[in-house]
C-alpha cells in the first residue's frame, strides 16, 4: 500500500513537495484552506529577478501535483495521536490516518492598517504591495488612475524589523519586491517620479544587486534613506509624506498621488493553532521551530512531522521550492528507516 | 520692523519644489551618478576633505536633493586627484563626474 502523507497547505511548497513525493511513489494528500492552489504566489503577477510570470510557476507546480489528493476549502478540525500515527479530522468530515505530516503552511502578510501612521484604510491613495500586484493582474483598482500617478512612493519595512509591530524579523523579500514594483510602475508610467523610503536595503539574492543598480541608474528611481514618519492628506486629496533624509540629516516632505506599503511576512495565526494541536514549539520569532536551524531546517522536533517553506520564516520562491524538495527527500528517508525498523523487529521475533 | 530676533528658517527639504532639470541632464550624460549608495568611501579617502570640507558623497546627495549651490561650492575644494575613483565600490567614475558637473553647472 502506498504511504499516506498529509501536506498542510497548497501553496508552492506543498505543491512542489507533493509532486516530488508522487515521483517517489507515495500518496500525498494536500489540505488547503482557501479555494485555490498556489498560495501567495498565485496572487502575484511577476517574480523577481527575471520577471517570470507567477502564473507560469504556479501552473507548472499544479500540473506536477495533479495526481495528489487535494482538498480545497478544507481545514484541520482536530488531530488524534494514535500509537505510531496520527488520525487527522478535516473540516469536510474526511478522516486521514497518516504517519507523516508536512507543514507547508506558509505565512500571512502583515496587516498594514496596524501601522496607523501610514494611513492604510484611512486615506484613499495608500495601498499595499499585494494590492499593487492585484492591480498588475486585474488592472482594476480605484486608487490608480488611467494616466497613472505623477509622483508615488514605496515604504519599505512595514511591519518588518519593527518591535512596535511585534515583528523583529526581516521579511527578506520586500526590498527586492519594492525595487521590482518600482521598476514595473516606471515602465508603465515613465513620467512618474518614484521614491523608495528605506531604512536598509538587503539585496542578498542572485541578481538582486543588479536589479537595484538598474532601478537607480536606468529607471531613475529615487532612494531616500529614512523611515516615513507620518502620512497625511492635503485639501486636494493628495498624500503628504514626511520622513527624515538621514543621509543629509534633514527632514524631507513630498506630495504623492500614490503610496505603496511593503507589508512584511509574519507567522500565520492558523498555523500556530494547528501546531498547537501537536504541541509543536514556536521559535523566538514566532515561526515554527525546526529541529535545528542550520542542519535540520525541514524537520520538526517531533518524529514524522516535517516543515517546508515560509512556515519556518520568510523565504524567497526558489528557497521555498528547494526546501520542499529537501523535505520530500527527508520524508522518503524517514519512511525507509521506519520500514527497516519494522523488518528488523519482525525478524527478531 | 526688526526686533532683533527671528525664527530660524526650516531646514526641511520639500521635494515638491525641487528643480531637478539640471540633475536630470547630468544623469543623462553621467547615468552612474544614480548608482551612489552613499557609503562614504570617496569622502573617507579624499585628501582635500580634511582641509576644505570637500565630500563627494555630500555633493552627489545635494545635487539629488536640489541643493546645487552648496554642491558646486563644495566642489571647489576638489583637487581632481582621483583617489575617490579608485575606492568607489559602485565603480562610479567620480573624477569624470566632477568634470561633468563643473561643465554643466557652469563653474570651474
Amino acid at each position: 500500500m502506498k504511504e499516506n502523507i498529509l501536506i498542510i497547505g497548497g501553496g508552492i511548497a506543498g505543491l512542489e513537495a507533493a509532486s516530488q513525493l508522487l515521483k517517489l511513489g507515495y500518496n500525498p494528500i494536500i489540505v488547503e484552506r482557501s479555494g485555490r492552489l498556489g498560495g501567495h504566489v498565485a496572487d502575484w503577477n511577476r517574480l523577481f529577478p527575471d520577471m517570470t510570470p507567477a502564473e507560469e510557476v504556479v501552473s507548472r507546480l499544479v500540473a506536477g501535483a495533479s495526481e495528489a489528493n487535494i482538498f480545497l476549502n478544507t481545514e484541520i478540525s482536530f488531530i488524534n495521536r494514535l500509537k505510531d500515527s496520527y488520525n487527522v479530522m478535516l473540516s469536510n468530515g474526511v478522516s486521514i490516518i497518516t504517519k507523516i505530516m508536512l507543514f507547508a503552511t506558509g505565512f500571512s502578510l502583515f496587516d498594514a492598517s496596524k501601522k496607523e501612521e501610514y494611513g492604510y484604510g484611512v486615506y484613499n491613495q495608500v495601498m499595499t504591495n499585494s494590492d499593487l500586484e492585484r492591480w498588475f493582474n486585474t488592472g482594476h483598482d480605484c486608487r490608480i488612475t488611467e494616466e497613472g500617478p505623477s509622483a508615488m512612493g514605496f515604504v519599505h519595512c512595514v511591519g518588518s524589523r519593527d518591535e512596535k509591530a511585534r515583528n523583529s524579523q526581516c521579511s527578506k523579500v520586500c526590498c527586492i519586491t519594492a525595487v521590482k514594483q518600482a521598476i514595473e510602475m516606471k515602465q508603465k508610467f515613465p513620467d512618474a517620479m518614484i521614491y523608495c523610503f528605506y531604512m536598509d536595503l538587503r539585496m542578498f539574492g542572485k541578481k538582486f544587486e543588479d536589479f537595484y543598480i538598474s532601478a537607480q541608474r536606468d529607471y531613475g528611481i529615487r532612494f531616500i534613506r529614512g523611515r516615513v514618519s507620518e502620512v497625511s492628506e492635503n485639501i486636494e486629496g493628495k498624500l503628504v509624506v514626511k520622513a527624515e533624509d538621514t543621509l543629509s540629516g534633514r527632514p524631507v516632505k513630498v506630495t504623492l498621488d500614490l503610496l505603496v506599503l511593503m507589508s512584511g511576512i509574519v507567522c500565520d495565526h492558523q498555523t500556530c493553532r494547528t501546531a498547537g494541536m501537536l504541541s509543536l514549539p514556536l521559535d523566538s520569532d514566532g515561526f515554527l521551530k525546526s529541529r535545528d536551524n542550520i542542519a535540520d531546517i525541514t524537520a520538526s522536533p517531533k518524529e514524522g512531522i516535517f516543515y517546508a517553506g515560509a512556515c519556518t520564516g520568510p523565504k524567497t520562491v526558489p528557497e521555498t521550492l528547494a526546501e520542499a524538495r529537501s523535505a520530500a527527500l527527508e520524508i522518503h528517508n524517514h519512511i525507509i528507516s521506519l520500514s527497516e525498523e519494522l523488518n528488523s523487529n519482525s525478524e527478531g521475533q | 520692523m526688526d526686533f532683533g530676533f527671528k525664527i530660524s528658517p526650516s531646514s526641511a527639504v520639500n521635494l515638491d519644489n525641487v528643480d531637478l532639470s539640471l540633475y536630470d541632464r547630468l544623469h543623462e550624460v553621467e547615468p552612474d551618478i544614480a548608482k551612489c549608495i552613499a557609503c562614504g568611501s570617496c569622502s573617507a579617502s579624499c585628501p582635500a576633505g580634511r582641509f576644505s570640507g570637500m565630500s563627494m558623497r555630500k555633493v552627489i546627495l545635494d545635487l539629488q536633493r536640489g541643493r546645487q549651490k552648496e554642491a558646486v561650492k563644495m566642489l571647489s575644494g576638489c583637487m581632481l586627484c582621483g583617489k575617490c575613483l579608485m575606492v568607489c565600490p559602485r565603480g562610479i567614475n567620480t573624477r569624470h563626474l566632477i568634470l561633468a558637473i563643473c561643465k554643466l553647472y557652469g563653474e570651474d
